[in-house]
């Protein structure tokens, strides 16, 4: 039988406002509310608000929880101020990826929050927790405690000053502050998955229901996870399971940056080691169309009229009308410029490697 | 609920064929529409191509999805909606005034096997 589907906190709120429902990593989730094409503008142009309570929250802590995350772990969490924000994967000995991932250095020396894709929680967890023998540390999966809004836009700081009467512009990219807002702790860090500025905020299921329903009535717009996926897209930011995967390694994304093979042994660091010096086989390209067939994922990339890759994301992008995708190919194909095919429903249409950042991002560092 | 119109032919996949004579004006329903959402992209066949029955012909596109378009009937296309090509979007806004293709049907007695209105409307409220 299959299993029933989860809810968020804000699953009434979603279904009285009219959202698309579907499921979505085990939960039944909103896809779009208006439309994908106007909650992606919302967001490009002012703001708008993402239910992402489908988040796993995962906390370590203990004397070795710093020398445990930088065993999970692919970036440097040695010395990590409090308060600071990483983004990085956990990896199989192979340089595959168990889950791309953020952590966030707790205040008050209580450890760290790894906040991981809700398709991978349990996954993830299990994984942590066999990884954690002879480390004197507590790992928790909390997914069920936390509920999370992000608030993402070039108006996002405004929101969260005017709307939530919360001072935050002060709060850097990739950083956090622990406050309490009408009495609920809440966790708010200057992250997101859109390209734009913005915020992401943590908290209790009611907490984050009270967020939601004030900047709901603030008339914030409400995105559905549609926009979120064609605003990550167009940022160049990979979705675990398609530019990145158990068999896609960071490297091959072009994510070798957030492994910090310098920083003493952790798990897959001999792999990465290996793929940085030899170089890889295979790396994810961005291609651009030249004509207006929209690529996916899973079709066919060709040179020389043969089968060489795979689309991992395609999309007509709304922000530049371009048909665009990024895709896996060998990586004798993958410098700029270099002309492939994209094979769509038996036709070929011709395209362009070109950088995988489509959409000029506009984070506020 | 969504809208049909008397006199039209509709099939479970949601195309709705218009008979003049043995041309066939084809196009997506309003039912195939919202369904979509908001549509991106329109993939048509050329003049003079042929279509067969319950095989596609292109596809219409959603920001999110491609979903494939199949011919009610075979025949040879006539004539392709060309305004589809710079506002697809046209499809969401009035489904039956903008057909797809229009194709000279080899076999009009296809037209029996498809669904009334009413039938689809009925249908419609299945799925």
């Amino acid at each position: 039988m299959e299993q029933p589907l989860s809810r968020t906190c804000l699953y009434y709120s979603h279904v009285t406002l009219g959202a698309k429902m579907e499921p979505f990593a085990g939960f039944s989730m909103p896809i779009q509310y208006q439309g994908i094409i106007e909650e992606h503008q919302a967001v490009r142009t002012k703001a708008g608000m993402f239910d992402v309570s489908h988040m796993g929250e995962i906390f370590v802590s203990g004397p070795d929880a710093e020398k445990y995350v930088n065993h999970i772990f692919t970036n440097d969490v040695t010395d990590m101020p409090e308060g600071k924000v990483l983004y990085g994967m956990m990896l199989h000995q192979d340089g595959g990826v168990v889950d791309d991932l953020l952590v966030y250095r707790l205040f008050g020396g209580k450890g760290f929050l790894l906040v991981v894709n809700a398709s991978n929680i349990s996954k993830d967890f299990s994984w942590a927790c066999s990884r954690a023998e002879g480390y004197d540390v507590l790992v928790e999966d909390l997914s069920e405690d936390w509920a999370e809004v992000a608030l993402q836009g070039p108006e996002a700081e405004n929101v969260m000053l005017q709307v939530m009467g919360l001072d935050v512009k002060d709060l850097v990219f990739y950083t956090f502050t622990e406050l309490k807002w009408n009495g609920y702790p809440l966790i708010v860090s200057r992250t997101g998955y859109t390209g734009e500025d913005g915020f992401e905020i943590y908290g209790s299921p009611e907490a984050v229901c009270h967020v939601w329903k004030t900047l709901l009535e603030a008339g914030v717009q409400p995105c559905g996870l549609g926009c979120r996926d064609t605003l990550r897209f167009e940022a160049g930011l990979p979705l675990y399971g398609h530019e990145l995967s158990d068999s896609i390694s960071p490297v091959e994304a072009g994510l070798g940056m957030f492994v910090k093979t310098d920083k003493g042994d952790f798990c897959g660091r001999n792999a990465v080691v290996k793929q940085k010096t030899e170089g890889v086989k295979r790396k994810v390209v961005g291609i651009e169309l030249k004509d207006k067939a929209i690529p996916r994922a899973g079709y066919p990339v060709l040179a020389g009229g043969e089968p060489v890759g795979t689309v991992t994301t395609g999309y007509r992008s709304i922000s530049t009308g371009k048909s665009l995708c990024m895709a896996i190919v060998p990586a004798g194909y993958a410098a700029l410029g270099t002309e492939l095919e994209v094979e769509i429903r038996h036709k070929r249409f011709p395209g362009t490697v070109c950088k995988k950042r489509f959409y000029q991002t506009s984070y506020k560092k | 609920m969504s809208k049909t119109i008397e006199g039209l032919y509709y099939s479970q996949s949601h195309e709705w064929v218009k008979a003049e004579g043995n041309i066939a004006l084809i196009g997506i329903t309003d039912y195939a529409q919202e369904a979509l959402g908001s549509i991106v992209y329109v993939d048509m066949p050329q003049e003079d191509d042929t279509v067969d029955v319950e095989q596609d012909f292109g596809a219409v596109e959603s920001v999110k999805a491609a979903s494939d378009l199949i011919s009610p009937v075979s025949g040879t296309v006539r004539e392709v909606n060309t305004a589809l090509e710079d506002s697809p979007a046209l499809l969401n806004t009035a489904p039956y005034e903008n057909w797809i293709i229009k194709v000279e049907m080899s076999d009009p007695s296809q037209l029996d096997n498809l669904m009334s209105a009413a039938d689809y409307a009925a249908y419609c409220e299945t799925l």
